[in-house]
């Protein structure tokens, strides 16, 4: 693929250092900045976004376009006063690393996004909520926003067009409570990660009770592009696999044989994905299932391969797209293992606001413990499908616990004989054969 | 009480906020860079020049794991032990680890030298298993015995 095809990472330099804002501009960076403080209104970069089918990279695919217009503009109470943009870049979705990669690489693409963010919605001041373990993110922003700020891309009367941003950086210090958006601003706040009620929506009521929108790294770091080239340019990009625009940054962890992050038409399939980009699975392991998009997404098989790695694909084989970058299971690591190391994290990074996911998740993981050591009952699998049906969503305050049912409901359905023969032998298959 | 560099460096970073309480989380990582750790003297100390109750300051220290309220040793390992680091030899990881060092996870040893710590997912999946030592991501151990050098490099 032409550089031009791949917009979001096609101009990262070789040696893996971030582009400095020169290369950037050199390579058509703050461009599409330029255009739409000279000739598009708020409402055409908005319009723009909208005719792009741009969808939420963070994993739920919300249209970036329509999340903007929720934000209130005209002359009531919430246009005046200060208005927040949010670049959610706190990447802790297990098996996720593809905004990690957008950051360090090219950190300015981000920022342009969230001017043109603000611009269209009306913000004044932005925040880059990066996760506390990354730091190589945090030091090439840091430095972008200088830069940026030296050039008056940033700061009062931007370019001389009357348009104000503020934009900072804020190191957060751990907890994937802190990726669900509302859990996010009370932790911007320097409160507990914990999540608030829905409604009223960011939008409407969010960082210090003002609008805010919320966006994620991937997400922004395609606008720039779309205000430059066109909505039509950018639906072109995912070359009719799928209804979405754009590409996709997708990846591959487990025994592939070259795990690592590829950005592709949008729509692509699993198969290709896994065999062509990821190099297939490493010699003397089989695969047996993948997560196609993070931990919180509901396992695939052999025979969902062919599917389309777009968000409605997905779902219609019965999972979700989620972040796009797959987990993959071979058939020498453990189903059950792995299924404890998930709840593992779910059940820790509960931040305990509501019961059923604080306790439920607890419970799995005693469950799923006591199963993989040889303790198990035969009752205890149709228990772990009870509760991942008791955590779905409707029962619990935020995604959290849903996200947990997806691959423990799937989990069990796909590899109920795995589980059957830790109960009857009493323990970890894997465990002696691999010892 | 808090030194001069560290009040500087709060300053700065609550200009990023428009209320003193909202930079509370930085200002606790900057405390902890100057001493390793918030004891209980350091969050009074800080929840007063923040305008905070020390209580208040605390439900957020405890809340965040890269917080520690607890002594550390030199140096802190982060072992991701989340699915995509499991599937490649997380485990093997950990007992290597935990043998070579003679603690267990969330212990510091003797020598006050490294203090061992579970971490969820670090996002550096493709190349996994991996820890963080500090603000450094070591990927690619498989097999485990990859880490005795770079262990090495931190005393």
């Amino acid at each position: 693929m032409s550089n031009a095809e791949r917009p979001l990472t096609g101009d990262f330099r070789a040696d893996g250092r971030p582009l400095g804002i020169g290369e950037y501009e050199k390579t058509g960076g703050y461009l599409a900045l330029r255009r739409a403080l000279k000739e598009m209104s708020p409402a055409g970069v908005m319009d723009e976004v909208k005719d792009s089918r741009l969808r939420g990279r963070g994993g739920a695919g919300f249209p970036t376009g329509s999340k903007w217009s929720f934000v209130p503009s005209g002359a009531d109470v919430f246009s005046s006063g200060p208005k927040f943009i949010v670049a959610n870049a706190d990447e802790m979705e297990p098996g996720t690393f593809k905004d990690r990669i957008l950051m360090e690489n090219n950190p300015h693409m981000l920022i342009e996004g969230m001017l043109l963010g603000a611009y269209a919605t009306g913000a004044d001041c932005a925040y880059i909520f990066v996760r506390g373990e990354y730091f190589g993110s945090a030091r090439a922003i840091g430095k972008a926003v200088a830069e940026a700020y030296g050039k008056n891309y940033l700061g009062k009367n931007i370019l001389g067009s009357g348009f104000n941003l503020e934009m900072h950086l804020h190191m957060s210090a751990g907890r994937y409570m802190c990726g669900e958006e509302t859990g996010l601003l009370n932790s911007l706040e320097g409160k507990r990660a914990i999540p608030r009620t829905k409604p009223p929506y960011p939008q409407v009521s969010g960082f210090m009770g003002r609008p805010t929108v919320v966006n994620n790294v991937e997400t922004l770091c395609n606008v720039p592009h779309i205000i430059r080239n066109g909505a039509e340019w950018f639906r072109g990009l995912s070359r009719g696999f799928s209804g979405d625009g754009g590409t996709k940054i997708y990846g591959a962890s487990g025994r592939v044989k070259r795990p690592g992050a590829w950005e592709l038409p949008i729509g692509t399939t699993a198969r290709e994905i896994l065999e062509e980009h990821a190099g297939g699975m490493r010699d003397g392991f089989r695969f047996r299932g993948l997560l196609p998009g993070g931990a919180s997404t509901e396992f695939l098989l052999e025979e969902h391969l062919d599917v389309r790695m777009d968000f409605d694909s997905v779902q219609k084989v019965g999972s979700r797209m989620g972040t796009g970058t797959m987990i993959i299971l071979d058939d020498r690591t453990c189903p059950v293992g792995m299924q404890l190391s998930l709840q593992k994290f779910f059940a820790r990074e509960s931040c305990g606001w509501c019961t059923p996911c604080r306790e439920g998740l607890s419970w799995v993981v005693h469950m799923l413990g006591a199963i993989e050591e040889g303790q198990g009952e035969m009752e205890d699998i149709d228990l772990l499908l009870e509760q991942a049906r008791l955590l779905a969503p409707g029962h619990t305050f935020c995604a959290l616990a849903p996200g947990a049912a997806e691959p423990l409901g799937s989990g069990v359905k796909y590899f109920r004989q795995d589980f059957e023969r830790h109960i009857r032998e009493k323990h970890c298959p894997w465990k002696i054969k691999n010892s | 009480m808090l030194s001069g560099a560290e009040l500087n460096e709060i300053e700065k970073e609550l200009r990023a906020y428009s209320d003193r309480k909202m930079g509370c989380i930085g200002a606790l990582k900057i405390v902890q860079r100057h001493r390793g750790w918030i004891t209980d003297e350091a969050l009074r100390d800080l929840a007063g020049y923040l305008e905070m109750t020390p209580d208040e300051l605390d439900s957020v220290a405890t809340f965040y794991p890269l917080v520690f309220r607890r002594q550390v040793g030199r140096h802190v390992i982060l072992v991701c032990d989340s699915v995509s680091c499991y599937n490649v030899g997380y485990e093997e990881l950990l007992w290597h680890l935990m043998k070579r060092l003679a603690i267990g996870l969330g212990q510091t040893t003797a020598d006050g030298r490294f203090t061992l710590l579970p971490a969820a997912c670090l996002g550096v999946c493709e190349s996994a298993p991996a820890i963080m030592i500090d603000a450094d991501v070591h990927g690619g151990l498989e097999p485990p015995e990859k880490v005795d050098q770079i262990l090495n490099s931190y005393e």
